[in-house]
């Protein structure tokens, strides 16, 4: 059954694969290790801006507070990373060997209670899950359930990044302070440095995305898939057609965290190090820029749209650092006014319409665009 | 008065008031199973008030509402609606950027939460049902439609489809024939008649001739009050209803 919005399932299945082509043959022939290192980190940012397709593009909830997942679970594979390189051989010198050097400098001597379960690597990765997931839950559900929407959860979610700012610089013993989680060596005695092991662990990142767009697709063409559309549409109606709203936007906030969370733990293995800078407002704000500019009804359009950006942030302040702002500022505006549903809106509204003209010219069939009758 | 148990329905002393203006007032209806009530009254009397307190959207300042015997007052709208309660707007709510048979799919009642819905199966049976309900609606050959493009006509009686699919006990319509042609009208009347069986409808309507031509008995609001119950004759003849109503 063919239908309006989700009727562009066969462009979605060739954008899929397009991508996929892309990023996994493409790009890692024709980039030397260190850009495609670089392209591997801006594909843990569209892992933000999938779970914003979900959540904002289809439901409706804005959030400006991404950026708090994505270190939530960067911060969490980070503190594994840590505690492994800092063995007792490793950190002899400082006056309590064995503890992150960050803990010696702030005069710690011993290792705080909730850090001792990140030296399980398995119990990280669950919390690289759960954590950032049980956090959104709570943040969701009493604001949900309490009917609290629209652009005062925007505001709620970006305070929310702006208090994980400042708490995580001010407990600078615990955390690394501003200067974040640094100096991580090796993933279970496997060094993360080298530039062979960053290509692997680029193709890992590439395999999760491409697992997470098609879990999107699974979650955006179920039946709760329209019930998300319809929210976004007529929140009321939904209630009055007896589904209880609140749970729907819970689980979709949920799942976006937990997207959001999978790319800060790529994005800590990729680069080596997390920092508060990817938690705080700004970053939170670029990843809805990515998502818009990408296009926030399209989940391959939105990692496309993160690629693009990041791809132009690195080019732009290569030569004019001063201007990149400048120009990402425009660019959103431009989103906004013309093409508000982005790159993929652009391409399918557009330039698909067009081409389909075309080739109907070339075939000389007459233009099939009435409506079809029920089957 | 009979047996309260006899009721489907039944409000009794509700007072709503919003920042000291009582919008219903001690107000009491009794709706019997089966039995097609229309409210008439003039604007600001509180009509829709009352249904919004029915079905959950405003919470009543005092007084009761029971539903099967069972205090419904104190629910949130969804648990209203799974005990067998549907309301229409008055301005016609439906989905727009679905189509009309995803709008019917999502009021069918089944896979309500979140799980349901994520491994929701497209069966036969729900299948065979949209067509069904499609074709009492007079849309059957617009399923695959975005609904938005549909005339208002139609998506009024896209929403009473997706009541009708939800099969409530009581059925409530907000001004059903708002804003429609004479053909239509017509049409929705029909409509409405045949959905009547076997449940109980609440309609408000301003439209006497529509009035008329469905209503069993009529329940005349002002000013949050009940001012007159009866069937259309009584209510006629009324003269307190004249002067506040029918007479101008």
């Amino acid at each position: 059954m063919s239908n309006s919005i989700f009727g562009k399932r066969s462009y979605d299945m060739i954008a899929f694969v397009l991508l996929a082509a892309l990023i996994l043959v493409v790009l890692p022939l024709t980039l030397d290790a260190f850009r495609l290192n670089l392209v591997g980190k801006y594909l843990t940012y569209s892992f933000v801006a999938l779970g914003l397709v979900l959540c904002w593009g289809y439901t409706g909830i804005l959030s400006l507070g991404q950026g708090v997942f994505f270190g939530l679970g960067g911060y969490c594979m980070a503190m594994f990373l840590k505690l492994e390189a800092s063995s007792v051989a490793n950190t002899k010198i400082q006056s309590t060997p064995g503890i992150p050097d960050f803990m010696d400098w702030n005069q710690i001597t011993a290792l705080p209670t909730y850090w001792i379960p990140f030296q399980s690597l398995t119990f990280t990765l669950v919390a690289v899950i759960l954590v950032p997931c049980f956090m959104a839950f709570v943040l969701s559900y009493a604001m949900f359930k309490r009917r609290v929407g629209g652009v005062y959860f925007a505001i709620i979610t970006q305070a929310l990044s702006a208090v994980m700012t400042i708490l995580i610089i001010g407990q600078q013993g615990y955390t690394g302070g501003v200067n974040g989680i640094t100096d991580l060596r090796t993933l279970n005695g496997w060094d993360i440095r080298p530039d062979s092991s960053k290509i692997i662990l680029y193709f890992v990142c590439c395999a999760l995305l491409l697992g997470c767009i098609l879990l999107g697709r699974f979650v955006l063409t179920s039946k709760l898939g329209r019930i998300l559309v319809a929210i976004r549409d007529k929140e009321d109606r939904v209630r009055f057609s007896g589904y209880d709203v609140a749970n729907f936007k819970v689980f979709i906030f949920c799942l976006a965290s937990i997207f959001a969370a999978i790319g800060g733990a790529m994005f800590t293995l990729q680069v080596g190090f997390m920092s508060p800078s990817f938690v705080g407002i700004v970053p939170s704000i670029e990843m809805v820029i990515f998502c818009a500019v990408g296009g926030r009804h399209s989940l391959v359009g939105a990692v496309a749209g993160a690629l693009l950006i990041n791809y132009g942030k690195t080019l732009f302040s290569e030569s004019f650092p001063e201007l990149w702002l400048f120009a990402m500022g425009g660019l959103f505006i431009a989103v906004v006014l013309a093409f508000p549903r982005g790159l993929a809106g652009l391409l399918t509204d557009q330039v698909m319409p067009w081409v389909t003209r075309l080739r109907i010219r070339k075939s000389g069939g007459s233009p099939s665009v009435s409506p079809s009758p029920a089957e | 008065m009979a047996n309260e148990t006899d009721f489907l329905l039944a409000l009794e002393s509700v007072t709503v008031s919003f920042d000291g203006f009582k919008a219903v007032n001690d107000l009491n209806l009794y709706i019997d199973k089966g039995e097609l009530r229309v409210i008439i009254g003039p604007n600001g009397a509180g009509k829709t008030t009352v249904l919004d307190l029915i079905c959950g959207r405003t919470k009543l300042s005092s007084g009761s509402i029971k539903f099967k015997n069972e205090e419904i007052s104190t629910l949130k709208e969804q648990q209203i609606v799974r005990r067998g309660i549907g309301r229409k707007f008055q301005t016609p709510s439906i989905y727009e950027d679905l189509t009309v048979f995803e709008n019917l799919e999502l009021s069918f009642p089944r896979g309500r939460e979140v799980f349901g819905a994520l491994f929701w199966n497209r069966a036969n049976e729900i299948v065979e049902r949209v067509r069904e309900i499609a074709e009492m609606i007079y849309l059957a050959d617009h399923l695959d439609r975005s609904a938005e493009t549909l005339s208002h006509g139609q998506k009024q009686w896209l929403e009473i489809g997706m009541l009708l699919i939800q099969d409530p006990e009581l059925l409530m319509l907000d001004e059903p024939v708002a804003g429609m042609s004479v053909s239509e009208r017509a049409k929705t009347a029909a409509l409405l008649n045949t959905i009547i069986k076997n449940r109980s409808v609440v309609v408000i309507e301003h439209d006497m001739k529509f009035v008329e031509s469905i209503a069993h008995r009529v329940t005349v609001l002002h000013q949050g009050k009940v001012l007159a119950e009866g069937d259309m004759e009584k209510i006629h003849a009324d003269s307190r209803v004249k002067e506040v109503y029918l007479g101008h």
